[in-house]
Formats: structure tokens, C-alpha cells, sequence
């Protein structure tokens, strides 16, 4: 299941959807297990009326989890040092997202092998919506 | 931000999992949990934002008996001060970092601490001045060692964007 850091070489990539046609469900479903409520995500009326959007959007901790996804399923379980990154555009309901993981370096951090990634997850449309970087341990 | 107890609870890991679209029995599965390296049931990456369930002033949670922002019979239920623009005068989420110091396992008690960091300001192109400003959350468990380590970059904007 772990990554071999033998097997890495920079520039390899890794690849996965992590919603398809995401649905004001889903994004309500995120709030309610996070503890985020705002009205942004979930209310129409205000998200329009109030707040001046086409609609609600998503939480940018939902586009970071389920580019977490990614990773994960990439370095394996509890193998995460670090993931960070920014929220570069706004995802909307009907969005389908990609996540991508590309490896810059293999190298050696306090005696444990660490790969370094760079994180993009991109829209139907090509357009970034989270930029990011991940450090994980592998074998 | 001061959270004094967030229990990282199995149930509350595997309905976080299924917000995000994860279907990794690791958060799920304490059989399968068993035979992995970790050994236990662990929680995503992104799930210690899930402390603000434990946070009993976080102001983006309705609270019973107060009167809340969004809408009910009219668009909003709640004049709020210091509106500004986009994100509803809550802010907007710009960057996110964590550091993971160790699997954070269900069964694990957190506190968390919140300290400010740096603020700065830049002209924005659609939504005029944006102010940035951040914050770096302590995690730490029941014997008081570091777990996660979370920084979180908020912007204020003065005019919606992305529509």
C-alpha cells in the first residue's frame, strides 16, 4: 500500500476524480459535518439576495478534503507530514473536479525517506481551483 | 479560537469521510483498521476543521434562542457589523496549511489554541482591497503532545467575487 521512495521519480504524476457533477447536497452534507453553516454555502436566498453570488459555492475545505482524497489514496494511510495550499478560484455546484499530485523530490528528512509534492485540482473547464504542495513518508 | 475538549470521535470521522466523497474503510472499518500500518480507525487530513463542532463560540453555527444570518422569512435574519463584501462579512478562506505530527486516531481527546499571526493587504483586480490575515491552530492531545499543527490564511474583500 505505501509508496517505495526507489520507485519515485520527479515529475511522475498521480491523478483522480473527486466529484463529479458536485450537488448542493453534497456541500450541505460538508457543513453539517464540519460545523460550517454559513449561509453562503448552503442558503440560496442569501447566497443570491444577500451576498450578491450566482448561487451558493462550495467551502474551500471541501475542495481541500476531497483533494485529500487524492493524496491518500496516493502516499497511503497516516503517511501525510504535510498538505497546504491555496483556494484559487471558487467551486459551484455542478462542478467536477481532478485532482492532481506530480512528485518534485525524493529525499531524506530526519532519517525517514519524504517525497515532496506539488497539488493542482482543476474544474471541468481546466481552470484551478486549489494550489497547493503535500510532503508525505514513504518506504 | 479556543477549543478546551474536541473528542475525535469514530462516527463523527466517518460522516466527515463521507462529506469529502471518501469511501477509505480506514475511516470507517475498525476491522480493516486492524490490519493496517496505522492499526486504528485515524481521521482525514483536512478533519480537525471539524473542531469547530467543539467550539462553543464559533460563529458560523446557529445557536438556539439567538437570532441567525441567514434567511427564514426574510433574506437574512441578522444585520451583522463589519460587513464586508464577500464571504458575508465573515471573510473568505484563502490558503490552508497543515503539519501532521502524527496520525490524529479516533479515541483521541484535543484541545486547540489559536494564535494570531501576520496581516497584509493587496489590490485585488475583481474585488478591490483584500485584506489577509492568519491564524495557526495548535492541536494537541490528551498528554499534551502536538498532533496537528494548522494554519489558515482568511481574506476580507470589499465586493463579491466570482460571480
Amino acid at each position: 500500500m505505501a509508496l517505495r521512495g526507489s520507485d519515485l521519480k520527479p515529475g511522475q504524476t498521480y491523478e483522480a476524480v473527486v466529484v463529479d457533477n458536485l450537488t448542493r447536497t453534497q456541500i450541505v452534507q460538508y457543513a453539517g459535518a464540519s460545523g460550517d453553516y454559513n449561509p453562503l454555502h448552503t442558503d440560496e436566498v442569501f447566497a443570491t439576495k444577500v451576498a450578491g453570488y450566482p448561487t451558493v459555492f462550495a467551502h474551500g475545505m471541501l475542495t481541500m478534503g476531497m483533494t485529500g482524497r487524492m493524496l491518500t489514496d496516493f502516499v497511503g494511510d497516516g503517511r501525510l507530514l504535510s498538505f497546504g495550499g491555496r483556494f484559487t478560484s471558487q467551486v459551484w455546484p455542478g462542478d467536477t473536479l481532478t485532482a492532481h499530485a506530480t512528485v518534485e523530490d525524493v529525499g531524506q528528512q530526519d532519517g525517514v525517506s519524504v517525497v515532496a509534492l506539488t497539488v493542482r485540482t482543476v474544474n471541468q473547464d481546466g481552470n484551478e481551483v486549489f494550489s497547493g504542495q503535500a510532503t508525505a513518508r514513504v518506504d | 479560537m479556543a477549543v478546551e475538549r474536541f473528542p475525535v470521535e469514530a462516527g463523527h470521522i466517518m460522516m466527515f469521510a463521507r462529506s469529502v466523497g471518501d469511501p477509505n474503510p480506514i475511516y470507517h472499518d475498525e476491522d480493516h483498521a486492524k490490519g493496517t500500518e496505522v492499526g486504528s480507525i485515524i481521521a482525514p487530513p483536512t478533519f480537525v476543521q471539524a473542531s469547530a463542532q467543539h467550539d462553543p463560540d464559533y460563529p458560523l453555527r446557529p445557536k438556539i434562542g439567538k437570532p441567525w444570518f441567514g434567511s427564514g422569512r426574510e433574506p437574512t435574519g441578522a444585520v451583522r457589523s463589519g460587513s464586508g463584501g464577500g464571504g458575508g462579512g465573515t471573510g473568505l478562506h484563502a490558503e490552508q496549511h497543515y503539519v501532521y505530527h502524527r496520525p490524529l486516531r479516533a479515541g483521541d481527546t484535543l484541545t486547540a489554541a489559536t494564535r494570531l499571526g501576520k496581516t497584509w493587504e493587496k489590490e485585488g483586480r475583481r474585488a478591490g482591497k483584500l485584506i489577509f490575515s492568519e491564524s495557526v491552530t495548535e492541536y494537541r492531545d490528551q498528554s499534551g503532545e502536538l498532533v496537528v499543527t494548522a494554519t489558515q490564511v482568511g481574506v476580507r474583500t470589499e465586493r463579491p467575487v466570482g460571480s
